[in-house]
C-alpha cells in the first residue's frame, strides 16, 4: 500500500515537472537554458562585481583620485599576513623612498620595525556615495605614515588602485549609455525600414551598408578629434558616446529590420491593423516583444565593442582627456614601452578591460543560446 | 554576370560618393574655416600675410561660396589627384600619403592571408577534436584574443620583447633603410618586420574565424551524408576534406569582404602604437594639429580602399560561386 503510494507520488512529481516545462513562459525557458551555460553565469558574476565596484568606487578607493603624493612610480605594495613566523591580521610596513643620485632612479624600501594593520571602514577624504550621501568612511585604509598603494602609484604619485576603481565608472557606463543610444537609433531606423519597406527601406539599407563597409576606427578618430578642446568632461563624455553610437547602431538596426520584415506578415499583426492600432503601437506593443530576446543578445554583444572603442580613442588622446579618468585614459601613461618596462603595473587597467570584454562575450554567448529556448 | 557586375559597380560608386561627402564634412568639422587656421599657422612662422594673399587663397579654396560649390570644387581636385595642401607639412597631401597607404595596404592584405591560413586549419582541428585539450586551448586563446584590444596586445608584445629579449620592435624598417629608395634588401627588411604587426592586427579576426569555422563544421559533421559516407567505408581524411570542410568554409570565404573594414581599422590603431610608417600615425598627428585636408584625405582613401576591396572580393566570389550571382540577381 505504502509502496504504491510512493510510486504514484514520484510519478506525479515527474508529471508536474513536465507540466511546468510545458507551461513555462518563453522567458522562463530562456532563463533555464541560460543557467546551464556555465561561462555565461561566470560572466554575469564578474560583470555584477565590476559594476558594483564602479558604483561604490568612492567607497572602495582609499585615496582621492587626484591626490598627489611624494611616492612617484612606487611599485604595488604587499599586504602581509606573516611576521616573525607568526600569522597576523593583514598589515603593511611603512615605506621610505630614496633617490639614487647617480641614476636618479627611485628605490623604495620597507621599514619592518613597525606594522600598520589594514583597517576596515576608516575615515578618509570626503565624497558622496552614489553622488548623493556625503560620507567620509572608506572600505579600508591604513594609518599615516604608512601608505596603501595596492596597484602602486603613477608619475604624479597618485594611488593607481583608486584611479582604476574610479575609471571603471566611465569605462563601464559608456558602453551602457552608448548602447542605449544605439538602441534608440537602431529600433527607430530599423523599425521604420523593416515595417514600411519601399523607398525608406532602400535608403536605410544603403546607409547601413555604407557604415558597415568603411573602417570604423579612422572615422571615429576623425569625429572625436573634432570635439572642441575646451569642453568640460561631462560634455566630452556625451560627445564621445554620441559619436560611438552614430557609427555603431547598424548591427542593431539590421536585427530589428530583419525580424520586423518577418513578423509583420504574421496573422496577429494583420489582426492589429484590422483592429485599428496605430503603426507605432503595432511595432512597439505587438512586434517588438516578439524578438526582444534577439535584441538583448545583440545589445549584450554591442556593449564590449563600445567599451573597446572608447578605450582606444582615449588611449590615443582624442577621446576623454585628463582630468577625466577612464581605463583608456590611464593606459595613456603606458604608451611608451620603456616606461612600461620599468613600471609594468601601468598595464593593469588593460587587464580590467580584457576581463570586462570577456565577461560580456560569455554573457552574450549564453544569451544567444537562451534566446532560442526551443532548439 | 555582366548584370551583376554592373549593379555592384554602381553601388560601389555610390558608396564612394558617400565617402567623399563624409570626408568633406570632416574637413568642415573643426571650428573656424581651414583658411583661418592656415593663416594662423603662417603668422606663427613669422610670415606676414597680406589682404591680397588672403583674398587669393579664399578664391582658390572657394571659401565664401555656397557649401555645395565648395564640395564640388574640392571633389574636382580630388579626382585629378589634388587632395589639397597639408599646412603642417607645407606639402601637397598626395605626396605625403602615397607610400604610407601602400604600406597600410600591404599590412592589411598580409594580415588577411595570415588570418585565413591560420584560422581555417585550427577551426578544422577544433571541430574534429571537439572537447579535446587542444580544442579547449584554442578556444581559450581565441576568447582572450577576441577580448584584447589591438593596441593593448601591441603594447604587451612590445613590453615582452623589450623586457625579455631586449628587442625594440617598433617600426617597419631597420634604421639603415630609413629614407632609402626601394631595393631588394629593403623589401627583405620589411618582410622581417612584418610578423609583429600582422600578429597584432590579425589575432581578433583569427579568433573570430576559428569560432565560426568550428561551429559550422560541427553542424556539418552531424549531417547524415557524413554518416552514410562513413558507413560505406570512406577514409576519414578524404571524407572530411571532400565534403564537410568545403561546405563549412563557404560562409567564411563569402564574408571575406567584411573582414576588410575591421582589418584596416585594426591596422590604423596598431600602427600608432608600434609607430609604423603607415597611414595610422599620420592620421592621428593630422587630427591633433587639425590639419584637416590631410586627415580627411587619409580617412577618405582608407575607406575608399576598403570599399573597392570589398567590391573586388564580391566579384571574385561571384566568379567562383555561381550561387551568389544567381541569388543576388533574383532579388
Amino acid at each position: 500500500m505504502s509502496a504504491a503510494d510512493t510510486t504514484s507520488a514520484t510519478s506525479t512529481a515527474a508529471e508536474r515537472r513536465e507540466e511546468r516545462y510545458y507551461l513555462a513562459s518563453q522567458w522562463q525557458l530562456a532563463w533555464r537554458k541560460f543557467r546551464g551555460h556555465r561561462l555565461a553565469i561566470a560572466g554575469s558574476w564578474v560583470l555584477g562585481a565590476f559594476y558594483l565596484l564602479a558604483l561604490c568606487a568612492d567607497f572602495i578607493a582609499p585615496y582621492d583620485v587626484d591626490l598627489r603624493s611624494t611616492y612617484i612610480y612606487m611599485p604595488p605594495q604587499r599586504v602581509r599576513v606573516l611576521a616573525d613566523g607568526r600569522l597576523h591580521a593583514p598589515f603593511v610596513y611603512a615605506t621610505t623612498s630614496a633617490v639614487d643620485l647617480q641614476s636618479f632612479a627611485r628605490t623604495y624600501t620597507e621599514d619592518p620595525s613597525a606594522r600598520y594593520p589594514v583597517r576596515l571602514l576608516v575615515r578618509g577624504y570626503e565624497y558622496r556615495l552614489f553622488g548623493l550621501i556625503p560620507m567620509r568612511i572608506h572600505l579600508f585604509g591604513v594609518e599615516e605614515p604608512a601608505t596603501l598603494f595596492l596597484f602602486g602609484t603613477d608619475n604624479l604619485g597618485r594611488d593607481f588602485f583608486s584611479r582604476v576603481m574610479l575609471a571603471a565608472r566611465v569605462s563601464l557606463s559608456i558602453g551602457l549609455v552608448g548602447v542605449a543610444l544605439s538602441f534608440v537609433l537602431g529600433v527607430l531606423l530599423g523599425g521604420v525600414s523593416g515595417y514600411y519597406g519601399g523607398t525608406v527601406d532602400l535608403f536605410v539599407q544603403r546607409l547601413i551598408e555604407f557604415l558597415l563597409s568603411i573602417p570604423k576606427i579612422p572615422l571615429w578618430m576623425a569625429l572625436a578629434a573634432a570635439l572642441p578642446v575646451d569642453w568640460p568632461v561631462v560634455k566630452v563624455y556625451f560627445g564621445i558616446t554620441i559619436i560611438l553610437s552614430v557609427v555603431g547602431w547598424t548591427g542593431l538596426a539590421r536585427v530589428v529590420r530583419g525580424k520586423l520584415l518577418q513578423l509583420r506578415e504574421e496573422d496577429y499583426s494583420t489582426a492589429a491593423v484590422v483592429a485599428g492600432a496605430a503603426d507605432w503601437q503595432i511595432i512597439l506593443r505587438h512586434l517588438l516583444p516578439g524578438f526582444m530576446s534577439y535584441l538583448i543578445v545583440t545589445l549584450t554583444l554591442a556593449i564590449p565593442e563600445m567599451i573597446l572603442a572608447e578605450t582606444a580613442l582615449s588611449f590615443l588622446g582624442i577621446g576623454l582627456k585628463p582630468p577625466a579618468v577612464s581605463w583608456g585614459v590611464l593606459l595613456q601613461d603606458a604608451q611608451n614601452v620603456r616606461t612600461v618596462a620599468l613600471y609594468p603595473w601601468l598595464l593593469l587597467p588593460g587587464l580590467f578591460i580584457i576581463f570586462t570584454v570577456l565577461a560580456f562575450n560569455f554573457l552574450g554567448d549564453g544569451a544567444r543560446d537562451a534566446a532560442d529556448p526551443y532548439r | 554576370m555582366l548584370d551583376y557586375i554592373a549593379r555592384r559597380g554602381l553601388f560601389t560608386l555610390m558608396l564612394l560618393v558617400l565617402v567623399s561627402v563624409v570626408s568633406f564634412v570632416i574637413i568642415q568639422l573643426p571650428p573656424g574655416d581651414y583658411l583661418s587656421t592656415y593663416i594662423m599657422a603662417l603668422q606663427e612662422q613669422g610670415e606676414d600675410v597680406s589682404e591680397a594673399q588672403i583674398e587669393s587663397l579664399r578664391a582658390h579654396y572657394g571659401l565664401g561660396l555656397p557649401i555645395y560649390v565648395q564640395y564640388f570644387k574640392w571633389m574636382w581636385g580630388v579626382l585629378r589627384g589634388n587632395f589639397g595642401v597639408s599646412f603642417e607639412w607645407n606639402q601637397p597631401v598626395a605626396s605625403l600619403i602615397g607610400e604610407r597607404l601602400a604600406l597600410t595596404l600591404t599590412i592589411a592584405l598580409a594580415t588577411l592571408v595570415f588570418t585565413y591560413v591560420l584560422a581555417i586549419p585550427i577551426g578544422i582541428y577544433s571541430a574534429t577534436h571537439q572537447y579535446s585539450v587542444g580544442d579547449y586551448a584554442f578556444t581559450t586563446v581565441g576568447f582572450i584574443g577576441l577580448a584584447t584590444p589591438n593596441f593593448l596586445l601591441a603594447l604587451i608584445l612590445m613590453f615582452l620583447f623589450f623586457k625579455y629579449l631586449g628587442l625594440s620592435v617598433g617600426g617597419l624598417f631597420s634604421p639603415e633603410y630609413l629614407g632609402e629608395p626601394w631595393s631588394l634588401g629593403k623589401v627583405l627588411d620589411l618582410i622581417r618586420h612584418l610578423p609583429i604587426p600582422i600578429i597584432v592586427v590579425g589575432t581578433a579576426g583569427t579568433a573570430a574565424i576559428i569560432r565560426i569555422m568550428r561551429g559550422s563544421l560541427l553542424d556539418e559533421l552531424r549531417r547524415q551524408y557524413v554518416i552514410t559516407a562513413r558507413a560505406k567505408g570512406m577514409k576519414e581524411r578524404a571524407l572530411l576534406f571532400k565534403y564537410p570542410v568545403r561546405v563549412a568554409v563557404n560562409p567564411i570565404v563569402s564574408t571575406i569582404g567584411w573582414a576588410l573594414p575591421g582589418t584596416i581599422s585594426g591596422a590604423t590603431i596598431t600602427a600608432i602604437v608600434l609607430s609604423l610608417p603607415t597611414a595610422g600615425p599620420l592620421l592621428l598627428r593630422s587630427l591633433r594639429s587639425q590639419d584637416m585636408y590631410l586627415a580627411a584625405s587619409v580617412v577618405m582613401i582608407l575607406s575608399a580602399m576598403t570599399i573597392v576591396g570589398t567590391f573586388l572580393s564580391d566579384l571574385l566570389l561571384a566568379w567562383v560561386d555561381p550561387r551568389i550571382r544567381f541569388e543576388r540577381s533574383r532579388t
